[in-house]
């Protein structure tokens, strides 16, 4: 399965082709649009470490679904993998939209970029049934802790006691979105920050590489409403308080696993598709594949306003919600008429039965 | 003891000419106390004695306890409407068994549970008291059984005052129970026991009887629900999202069970179907959307309520022009109360469900019949007009007995609508119109060309999908030339649709000046108004609504007649003023007759409605 040689090609000097990846595309060719946001916002930068992780990961872009609610966030889908197809839905519930989806299509490569107006207030419910069934996709949450299309209301994820450029204060404790994945079953639960781009490039291949819903909650400031002193969304927020859990590496399937590791300082994940999460730990005998530890690591970090992040909870076995249906083989929409609607001797047999 | 020595017992009626094979049966037990097989049973029996046969369910939403009563007409003229008064009525139920008494017609059948005493509250019925409760105990063994067997008990009783043929029972009993041997053997004692006590200790003073015929030979009974599930399942639908609701429910269940056994693939043993019980309906369309864009046949089920919270999916599937099959079957209003009680309550709101100028085709199907086959339309019509699509069923066509022709097997191909699947499609035709632009009309019916995600390796067969702002290409765009240009598409859409829709149902040649229109389930009490209306000299003609938006023989109806009655199961005449909008000056013509206390209408109250309108 692994071959020794990454097949990624460097650009050379002579020819300068650009690079491309397995499938014989290069970086340009998972772009899309260009971004109408503001200069700065955090999202632009979530959205090139996507752009860089469907490439190093030689996703066929055709076969990509990219969905989105409303919201700033929800915008981005249109900023890359143009050759896919992409469904901007209404606030809140690019989940359902998402779970019909790919639930006749098994063959489709689920993104959905959400924010945490979208996600945590009014599409709380559709997030919560989303994470239960296990819907095979990768799920982000574009997380500012502010309203920035309706210009600056709080969101639920906002902390308890931050301060709106305004000065009105948000007295209501903020929806930890990682602990409510977990607790709710979620097989891959994990928190970054926009500015941490070689952590989130990492957690985004492993995201694809997960089978079943891989929820990302990032911390993606708002230049433009939560910017300031007071907010703990802000860019100078995160940067000064950002503690990692772990470093993060990722070997996709195609490579070979090099280097032997410690299991002392070292902890490796293994994927559904063959692909390793390696985590070099920086917090003690902390282990993201126990619920417990990671349930108890969301709690004590709310409660000293700690800003962890790294892979906080990974299950990788848990089975999704194509294979608890039953309809994980042949893509649904794939099969012919003809085999869609029964023969004759069929209904005859069923108006027999009501004679 | 055996039939025929009973029958030798029962003496005839004496000053009243009999009442034959043309009456309503009435049973009133009390929620959850078992008597729908019962009540099945009798009706079946009936059924296969070759008398057409209607059963009505008119239950409440409770799980045990509250008053239910279920009603049987039969009728040897054919009429399966409800039939408002009642000439046979069990009575089972202590908590209404005095107010049941007091509204049956003079000259009523009652039988009923003899500690109740009963008879002393009018004069002008016959009643049969018996004693259910004494004879269970006899007849029963099974303490456990009781409950239940005591309803088997009046269908005995009613078997021997109407002339229901034992041989008939049996089969009933043998179908209702899927010949388990033990449930059969329970419940045919009980009903013999009962039988026989008749016998023995009645004397029958009531005109009613049943008699043999023959006009059932070769049909079905169903209920609307399963009529749909079975045109959804024949249709090919590929996915199913729904939220339990009454009266909806039964339909995605008997979906999920006949697809369970039909649909299953023999080679990979795979179903050809998906399903997600959603958490709520809003949901529910949401994923609908999400599969039908992915490019499957997909559908939900649903009832006022949930139509309600569909709303915001509805108008994106509008705009965005993604297929959607959406099965209403109405009922009264929100939250609790009358949710089991049926009504047409959702016209005005569904046709233009959602904001900004969505509007939506409605199907209306009139019988079991068309919620078969119209089920089967609707998901050809949803794909060829890329448009969410309602089927508008109700609680009385819905989860009612209907008789009915066997369904006839479907006689045209799934019609797929405009998609590019492949890329041989999709290069024939950039090579006819330059390019894919999903949403441009390259072929002048404001349908445009739609690919499904995943399916082409190509840059050129790729969009985006977005609510209200986008140009032909699919990009965003808040240009109020973009804006105004697809609008004006979409309604040139909408217009083709009205040649397609399924046409009006059109009964001229009475020679009348006056005409009737109404739609759905009301189609029963309407045909049954006119003929006898027609016996009594007023004879109408009748157009039957069978979808929305209007096609031009309603207007044509409306402007050949002086008159024009339109019937309504709701309060406010919601069809009538759609007609009212559609039709400008000829408006004036209409009149409206309103049905809207909650149980299935009747042709009584048509024939009123006509006549006090005529005497005008």
């Amino acid at each position: 399965m692994s071959s020794t040689t990454p097949e990624t090609k460097a650009p050379t000097a002579e020819t300068k082709a650009p690079a491309t990846n397995r499938v014989g595309l290069s970086i340009k060719e998972y772009g899309g649009s260009k971004s109408t946001l503001c200069v700065g916002c955090g999202h632009d930068v979530i959205t090139r470490q996507i752009t860089q992780a469907m490439y190093e990961m030689s996703i066929a872009p055709h076969k990509v679904a990219k969905l989105s609610g409303i919201g700033c966030s929800s915008k981005t889908t249109a900023y890359f993998a143009d050759r896919g197809h992409g469904f901007n839905a209404v606030h809140g519930r690019m989940p359902a939209v998402a779970t019909g989806a790919l639930m006749v299509n098994s063959s489709l490569i689920g993104i959905g970029v959400s924010g945490d107006g979208d996600t945590a207030s009014i599409g709380a419910g559709q997030f919560v049934h989303l994470l239960r069934r296990n819907v095979p996709m990768v799920y982000i949450v574009e997380n500012n802790g502010v309203y920035g299309l309706t210009k600056g209301q709080f969101s639920a994820t906002a902390d308890a006691g931050s301060k709106l450029k305004t000065g009105a204060v948000n007295d209501l404790p903020a929806i930890d979105l990682c602990a409510m994945a977990i607790e709710l079953g979620c097989g891959y639960v994990a928190r970054s920050f926009s500015g941490d781009m070689k952590q989130l490039v990492a957690l985004l291949k492993g995201a694809f590489a997960h089978r079943g819903t891989a929820l990302l909650d990032v911390i993606s400031p708002c230049v433009t409403f939560n910017n300031h002193e007071s907010s703990t969304k802000s860019y100078k927020w995160a940067k000064d308080h950002e503690i990692p859990i772990h470093e993060i590496g990722f070997i996709p399937y195609f490579e070979e696993i090099a280097v032997e590791y410690d299991p002392g300082t070292t902890q490796d994940v293994e994927l559904h598709d063959g692909s390793h999460i390696r985590l070099r730990k920086l917090r003690e005998d902390y282990d993201p594949t126990s619920k417990g530890q990671a349930l108890s690591l969301c709690l004590e970090a709310q409660a000293k306003t700690e800003f962890l992040t790294g892979l906080i909870y990974a299950e990788p076995r848990k089975k999704d919600f194509l294979e608890l249906s039953g309809v994980a083989g042949e893509p649904i929409v794939s099969i012919p008429d003809a085999r869609l609607r029964p023969p004759k001797k069929s209904l005859d047999e069923i108006m027999e039965s009501l004679k | 003891m055996s039939t025929a020595v009973l029958e030798e017992k029962r003496p005839e009626t004496a000053n009243r000419p009999p009442v034959i094979n043309d009456f309503s049966i009435h049973v009133a037990t009390a929620n959850g106390s078992g008597s729908q097989s019962s009540n099945n049973i009798l009706m079946r029996s009936i059924f296969q004695m070759g008398i057409p046969v209607s059963g009505k369910n008119l239950f409440p939403s409770n799980i045990q306890g509250l008053p239910t009563w279920f009603t049987i007409r039969a009728s040897k003229e054919g009429f399966i409407a409800r039939r408002r008064d009642v000439g046979v009525l069990i009575c089972m139920n202590p908590e209404t068994a005095h107010e049941d008494v007091k509204t049956v017609a003079p000259g009523a059948a009652v039988i009923y549970e003899e500690s109740l005493k009963l008879d002393g509250l009018r004069q002008d019925v016959v009643f049969y008291p018996v004693p259910f409760q004494k004879l269970v105990l006899e007849l029963v063994h099974d303490g456990k059984l009781r409950r239940l067997a005591v309803n088997m008990i009046y269908v005995g009783v009613a078997a021997w005052l109407l002339g229901i043929d034992m041989a008939e029972i049996e089969k009933a009993v043998a179908k209702q129970f899927k010949s388990k041997a033990s449930a059969v053997e329970v419940n045919m004692s009980a009903i013999r026991g009962g039988l026989e006590w008749a016998g023995k200790n009645l004397t029958k003073r009531d005109p009613f009887r049943l008699e043999r015929m023959n006009a059932t030979a070769g049909k079905i009974i169903i209920e609307g629900n399963a009529a749909a599930a079975i045109g959804c399942m024949m249709a090919g639908v590929q996915f199913l999202a729904w939220y339990p609701i009454t009266p909806s429910s039964s339909l995605a269940e008997a979906l999920i069970d006949y697809a369970g056994r039909y649909r299953i693939d023999p080679e990979t043993g795979q179903p050809t179907f998906a399903v997600v019980q959603a958490e709520d309906e809003l949901a529910a369309l949401g994923m609908v959307l999400g599969a039908a864009w992915a490019g499957a046949r997909s559908m939900t089920t649903t009832s006022g309520p949930g139509i309600s919270l569909m709303s915001e999916f509805a108008g994106l599937g509008y705009y965005t022009e993604i297929p959607a099959v959406v099965v209403d079957v109405q009922r009264v209003g929100p939250s609790t109360g009358l949710p089991t009680r049926t009504m047409q309550g959702d016209i005005t709101s569904t046709y233009y469900l959602s904001h900004g100028d969505a509007k939506h085709i409605l199907l209306l199907p009139g019988s079991v019949e068309e919620c078969y086959s119209m089920a089967i339309d609707a998901f050809d019509l949803a794909e060829r007009f890329q448009t969410p699509v309602f089927l508008m069923s109700d609680l009385d066509l819905g989860m009612n007995n209907w008789m009915a022709d066997p369904f006839p097997y479907p006689d045209k191909p799934l019609d797929r609508g405009k998609v590019l699947k492949t890329r041989e499609e999709l290069e024939a035709h950039i090579a006819r119109f330059k390019e894919f632009a999903r949403y441009r009309d390259v072929d002048g019916d404001g349908i445009p060309w739609r690919t499904l995600p995943g399916f082409i390796d190509s840059p050129a067969a790729t969009y985006f999908t977005r609510g209200s702002g986008h140009n032909e290409r699919g990009l965003y765009t808040e240009r109020p030339d973009d804006y105004q240009r697809n609008m004006d598409r979409l309604a040139r859409k909408f217009d083709t649709a009205r040649r397609f829709v399924p046409r009006p149902v059109v009964s001229n040649g009475s020679g009348s000046r006056v005409g009737v229109i109404a739609y759905g389930s009301s189609d029963f009490a309407v045909e049954e108004a006119r003929v006898i209306l027609a016996r009594k000299g007023l004879p109408i003609d009748y157009l039957r609504l069978r979808a929305l938006p209007f096609t031009t023989e309603t207007a044509d109806f409306v402007s050949a007649h002086d008159r024009v009655y339109v019937v309504d199961q709701n309060r406010d005449g919601q069809m009538v003023d759609l007609l009212r909008l559609e039709l400008g000056p000829h408006a004036t013509k209409l009149r409206s007759i309103r049905h809207y206390d909650g149980f299935p209408l009747d042709a009584e109250t048509v024939i009123e409605g006509i006549e006090a309108g005529e005497k005008r």
